[in-house]
């Protein structure tokens, strides 16, 4: 069966010309199905994953964003006295009330501002979110107008940096560190003392509590403590469950969009893979009637044109993920629409979104490949060996 | 004299082109003796190339029963018919039909997957044909690297390597200029007076039909 294999390899090969413009048409469509996967899971990381399972966060009752929710100081102090709240190494709970705003800001190369997340917290936060970090300088000083911005707004609007300064309410604020959040949206905001904040804004209230639990099952124990307590009227989420429903709609709506487009492609690519099968057979008419003279049997014949169009697929599979490979290098903005405040996200590749696009493309030559090898199965054999050969 | 290998009892061949009917062969008989050289000769659309396809079982008769290598072939399903033409039937073609990704080793294997060889006793074996062919120095060549004369002889070697009972040669030097076509016919005659085997040649190269034991002159689906 080398034998045929061999075979199978070499006709590909010597193809030349027809052969790479079939495998790049098909390795083209999957490469588009491989980005939309990539950009799913980019925002995914970027918007669910930003949300650890040991986190809970308080909102008003009623609002769904950050942004629209409200927590006084005494509800606030209250939440911090309850019991079962993971505490710091000061034994101080770990239950910080924030401040988020939105400002304007202009991105590098565009005329029209961006709004921008600026989160007012504590410098406990770090250890709230771990997976944010300083990549470089320092984090604010307490009762200080300094600020750390994240990468990707260091990157796409303060290009200054750390020593940049900016305007937040009625105050002027400077770049003292930057910070990077494993691709989560963190890595889009400006995070600063609360206080400062508040008194910039002249604001009394928070706008939202995240505290952390000691373990994620601990979750439960909290909520009641919560919702029983009359004083407080506040909606208790898991942080992960915030974030995915803010990103449902854009990633099912990203989603939907790129698998229409690849479907439509794939349509193409299926006719060409099968255009090129048809061909391949068309020209080895008599090979195959010399192989049915020998004795192989019709699904041997089916057998080896299936073969050489699989192996067309998995030559543009692996060109496709090539291509994903170099993509996840590439960084895309896009609106939150439930903040309208700016999201980069980089596309991302997963051993999963790999075997998908490797199974898709295996597919679709598959199914371009069968018409023509059942022709060759079933060409009549003392025709077939008529036919003017190569 | 011998059982006969290959018996064609009262065949007629017709073929259905659109409203008319092309009649190939009428109430043939014809019958080959074990070990036995034949030519067969005639024009060009006299039917020869039927006669060997209704042997091998490529083609089936529109009357009458062929019998060949033991079986009534006429009447055997597609998937047997298969099988006994690997372990039975040996083609010749005029224009070789080597594989042309294909080395000439890897030619003369192709008939020997279809049997239960392992890879060491398929080589062996092509190893084998090739010497009778006198191409050992030529094994791993392409076709496109070998002259014609050579390339009908990797088709011969091919033809004979899984040591089938018949062998059919169409044309078989019909491609070739006259030097070469002497060699494969005295190829084939050693096949045949060495081996023993029964050939069955389609030609219309009167130097080559002499080398044949019998000629059949064929006309218009009736012996001459
Ligand atoms: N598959 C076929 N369909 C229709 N006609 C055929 C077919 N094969 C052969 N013929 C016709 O049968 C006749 C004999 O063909 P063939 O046996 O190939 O002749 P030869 O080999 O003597 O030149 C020719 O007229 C040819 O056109
Ligand atoms: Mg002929």
């Amino acid at each position: 069966m080398k034998l045929l294999l061999a075979y199978s390899v070499r006709n590909v090969w010597v193809r030349g010309s027809t052969t790479a413009l079939t495998i790049g048409g098909l390795a083209l469509v999957s490469l588009i199905l491989l980005a939309v996967l990539m950009l799913g899971n980019g925002l995914n990381r970027a918007l669910i994953e930003s949300g650890s399972p040991d986190n809970v966060l308080l909102l008003r009752k009623g609002a769904t964003t950050e942004i629209a929710s409200g927590i006084y100081r005494d509800q606030a102090h209250v939440v911090r006295s309850l019991a079962g709240i993971a505490q710091t190494s000061g034994r101080k709970p770990l239950a910080i009330p924030e401040l988020v705003v939105l400002i304007s800001l202009t991105k590098n190369g565009a005329d029209t501002p961006a709004n921008v997340v600026v989160r007012g917290t504590q410098p406990e936060a770090f250890m709230l979110r771990p997976q944010v970090r300083l990549i470089a300088g320092r984090a604010w000083q307490q009762g200080t107008t300094e600020v750390v911005i994240g990468e990707q707004i260091a990157k796409r609007f303060l290009l200054g940096g750390i020593g940049s300064h900016l305007r937040v309410g009625k105050r002027e604020w400077h770049v003292v560190g930057i910070a990077e959040a494993q691709g989560t949206a963190f890595e889009s905001e400006i995070w600063g003392d609360v206080d400062q904040l508040m008194a910039s804004y002249g604001r009394d209230s928070y706008s939202s509590l995240t505290l952390r639990l000691p373990a994620p099952s601990a979750f439960q124990p909290i909520e009641d403590a919560i919702g029983s307590d009359t004083r407080l009227l506040l909606q208790v989420k898991r942080e992960r469950d915030y974030y995915r429903e803010k990103s449902v709609t854009m990633a099912t709506f990203i989603r939907l969009l790129g698998f229409t487009f690849t479907l439509i492609f794939a349509f193409g690519a299926i006719l060409g893979g099968t255009m090129t099968m048809y061909g391949a057979v068309a020209s080895r008419t008599r090979e195959i009637g010399m192989l049915r003279a020998l004795g192989f049997l019709p699904r041997q014949i089916l057998a080896v044109f299936l073969v050489e169009s699989l192996m067309l697929g998995a030559l543009a599979s692996l060109l496709a993920i090539g291509g994903g490979t170099a993509l996840q290098f590439v960084t895309l903005s896009t609106m939150n629409f439930s903040t309208f405040s700016e999201l980069a996200f980089r596309l991302t590749l997963t051993p999963v979104s790999v075997l998908i696009t490797m199974g898709f493309t295996l597919g679709i030559s598959m199914v371009g490949g069968i018409p023509p090898a059942i022709w060759a199965a079933r060409l009549p054999v003392t025709a077939a060996l008529h036919t003017p050969g190569r | 004299m011998n059982q006969p290998v290959v018996e064609f009892q009262r065949v007629s061949k017709s073929y259905v082109r659109g409203e008319q009917e092309i009649s190939v062969l009428k109430d043939f008989s014809l019958s080959i003796p074990q070990g036995q050289f034949l030519a067969i000769m005639g024009p060009s659309g006299s039917g020869k190339t039927t006669i060997l396809n209704l042997v091998a079982g490529l083609d089936r008769p529109t009357q009458g029963t062929i019998h060949a290598a033991g079986i009534a072939v006429s009447q055997q399903g597609e998937t047997d018919l298969a099988r006994w033409r690997a372990r039975h039937i040996g083609f010749v073609f005029q224009f070789y039909n080597l594989i042309p990704v294909l080395t000439a080793a890897e030619n003369v294997e192709l008939p020997l997957l279809l049997s239960k060889l392992a890879r060491r006793e398929r080589f062996k074996h092509v190893q084998a044909a090739l010497g009778l062919v006198g191409l050992s120095d030529r094994i791993h060549h392409y076709p496109r690297q070998l002259s014609g004369g050579q390339e009908q002889r990797v088709g011969i070697a091919r033809a004979i390597v899984s040591d089938p009972t018949i062998l059919l040669a169409d044309e078989p030097t019909g491609n070739l200029d006259r030097t070469a076509a002497q060699a494969i016919m005295a190829l084939l005659t050693r096949l045949h007076q060495e081996l023993n085997k029964t050939i069955l040649m389609v030609t219309h190269d009167p130097h080559a039909a002499d080398y044949a034991q019998e000629i059949l002159h064929f006309d218009k689906g009736k012996v001459r």
